[in-house]
């Protein structure tokens, strides 16, 4: 279709997405009645497998709300000037998707409507207490830096909000990534590699959210984004992917090298099903070489649609990523006795803790991404959020090396 | 007068009283009914009152044997769910289970061991590190249990539990025993019969081990060094279930 063609129904187009965003979101709060109604007997849950496939969708939101974020920091923090024209865009997507993220978290809890007590009655010694604490402040942090870029007479805040913000972002993620290193029961976690595994996935994760958000808006108002913007963005994103595989390796090697984490291992990378399935083919191959092959491809990766692929490429590798990582570790049984094989009433040492996804828990995790999805269209609707390339020569001269 | 007067026909088994026995009985059953609730009053007087804390000089444990546990019984379980008021739903998956069965064996020898599981009442237990609001707590007196009011269900303990020993209730109960509510969207584990044993009463598993006349499983304070838990655990070496957590355990086994 023609941009001109388009122009004639854009405000019908954007109507049209954001009822599909508003069904969507509307089946989500229909399904969390229906569980809160009959219990969590409706879902694939179980007292083997409890977290399923809302902690995916809510985690990725959450660790993406985090990463997207990554974008202003590196205009704020680190100064550069085409990422400061995208920091707006980038700070209120980061809002947009961790109230999707929490939003799903929340109305997964077996007491959803006791979110009273759970923002009032801490345990200090809790990680999630701390995480409640962290995504508040978050809110609060990246909400007083979108003022301060948007309201002129903020603006000489703007960089030591920024900077705080940053800062902020980083512990949330390695608050987030704690959650898993301090569970010291299973084997798939109590690794203090988590937290920073987790702030790289942020990473990639987040840049690729951002650059197809950054795409669809460029489309959607006839404009085309600076070929040396893109080549900037997409090498970026290259660089986090390659760091994302990085820590994955090391994360395996490092439990290939204990015997007692042999089993688990070959759970995960030989024997497991649909989680080795989901490992090899969903987060290594799909989700990170062919993005990889696609971005450091010459001719490809000047072409706006590959990097819209590669984008999308990673986030369903990401899925994958939180699947294996979040179910799989569940579907493990634990080891309460090693050296012996456990039977019992309650499925020990059964392999593996079955799970299936029923359809409330899809639509509830379906349901946050169209919150964020909402959020972000009535602020990009409703504000300036259109990343403005008005560059001067300080931007041609930032990418003048490539 | 005669001594057909002075007695009364029982005529259903044709024995006889005297009037004196009669009134004699009758004051003795009178002074039982009168005195029985007191003697009760008095047997409860031994037990905690409600609003009296847990006593911290205490530590409620037990040890099992499981060289006395027989494969395939399960007296305990059936205690347990009857003492607590739970029975399966049909849905064994998501049945709460707050003490199970293991069966084990040995892969190298073969040797077969069996033994009940449940919440270890860890002295350090990570249930009630990582619980958001503080709804998982352990009791001065040692005893791990769940605040059903706070609790938000975000099922982050049973994440954190090494021994699998909490339940979540996934769907509405009935029939439930007033001294154990349960609620749907709440996490719930052994309470080591907690409102039994604040009256001095044994947790219903091992009093229903000792019924079957297995005595696999010996409750007691382990602060306490001439209860006959702690003689045992001083005595004969007894091993802690994922000890390498070093979460000092108040359940203890013998035979494993």
């Amino acid at each position: 279709m023609k941009y001109e063609d388009f122009q004639r129904i854009e405000e019908r187009a954007f109507y049209a997405l954001f009822a599909l965003f508003g069904v969507v979101v509307l089946l989500g709060a229909g399904a969390w009645h229906y569980m809160e109604e009959h219990g969590h007997v409706v879902t694939g849950m179980s007292n083997q497998v409890v977290w399923g496939i809302p902690h995916v969708f809510a985690i990725f939101l959450i660790v993406a709300a985090s990463g997207v974020l990554n974008v202003a920091s590196i205009g704020s923090v680190f100064g550069k000037t085409l990422y400061k024209a995208r920091a707006p865009l980038s700070g209120m997507l980061a809002l947009a998707m961790l109230g999707g993220g929490l939003a799903v978290l929340m109305l997964d809890l077996g007491r959803s409507d006791r979110i009273i007590i759970a923002s009032t009655y801490f345990n200090p010694t809790s990680v999630f207490a701390w995480n409640v604490i962290l995504y508040s402040g978050f809110f609060g942090i990246v909400a007083a830096y979108l003022v301060s870029m948007m309201a002129p007479r903020m603006k000489a805040y703007s960089k030591y909000i920024g900077l705080a913000a940053f800062i902020w972002r980083v512990i949330l993620t390695t608050g987030t990534g704690s959650i898993f290193g301090f569970l010291v029961a299973r084997q798939a976690y109590d690794s203090a590699l988590l937290a920073p595994m987790f702030i790289v996935m942020s990473f990639s994760y987040g840049l690729a959210v951002f650059i197809l958000v950054q795409s669809t808006m460029y489309s959607w108002n006839g404009l085309m984004l600076d070929a040396a913007i893109r080549r900037r963005m997409k090498n970026l994103l290259a660089i986090f992917v390659s760091a994302v595989l990085y820590f994955t390796l090391v994360y395996h090697m490092t439990n290939l090298y204990f015997a007692k984490q042999t089993d688990f291992e070959r759970f995960i990378l030989l024997d497991g099903g649909i989680y080795t399935s989901l490992f090899w083919f969903g987060q290594v191959i799909v989700g990170s070489l062919i993005p990889l092959a696609i971005l450091f491809h010459p001719q490809l990766s000047s072409r706006c649609s590959a990097v819209v692929v590669a984008s999308v490429l990673i986030i369903f590798g990401a899925f994958c990523q939180l699947y294996v990582f979040i179910i799989g570790a569940q579907a493990f049984p634990l080891n309460l006795f090693p050296g012996m094989e456990a039977t019992s009433s309650f499925f020990d040492g059964r392999m593996p803790h079955p799970y299936t996804p029923s359809l409330p828990e899809v639509l509830l995790g379906l349901g946050g991404i169209g919150v964020a999805g909402l959020i972000t269209m009535v602020a990009v609707r409703a504000f300036q959020f259109m990343p403005r390339d008005d560059y001067d020569q300080t931007v041609k001269a930032e990418i003048a090396p490539e | 007068m005669s001594n057909m007067d002075k007695t009364q026909k029982d005529a259903g088994s044709g024995r006889q009283f005297t009037r004196r026995q009669f009134v004699g009985a009758g004051v003795a059953a009178a002074a039982g009914l009168a005195i029985a609730p007191g003697v009760t009053l008095l047997d409860l007087a031994h037990a905690r009152p409600a609003d009296q804390a847990a006593d911290g000089a205490k530590r409620w444990g037990m040890l099992v044997d499981t060289n006395l546990c027989k494969n395939g019984c399960t007296d305990c379980v059936a205690a347990c769910g009857k003492e607590n008021g739970f029975a399966s739903t049909g849905h064994p998956e998501t049945d709460p289970q707050w003490i199970r069965k293991i069966e084990l064996k040995e892969i190298k020898s073969g040797r077969t061991h069996s033994l009940p599981m449940m919440c270890q009442h860890c002295a350090t237990p990570p249930c009630v590190d990582v619980c958001p609001t503080g709804a998982s707590f352990k009791r001065a007196d040692g005893i791990v249990l769940v605040d059903r009011h706070i609790c938000i269900g975000c099922r982050y303990c049973m994440m954190a539990c090494p021994y699998k020993a909490r339940s979540f209730v996934h769907e509405e109960h009935h029939d439930q025993n007033p001294d154990v509510p349960r609620g749907k969207g709440c996490v719930e584990g052994c309470t080591m019969c907690v409102q039994r044993v604040d009256r001095d009463l044994l947790p219903a598993c091992v009093e229903a081990c000792k019924a079957a006349g297995h005595e696999a499983m010996l409750f007691g304070d382990l602060n306490d060094p001439n209860s006959e838990i702690s003689k045992r655990v001083a005595t004969y070496a007894s091993t802690q279930v994922r000890a390498d957590l070093n979460l000092n355990t108040g359940i203890r086994y013998r035979g494993i």
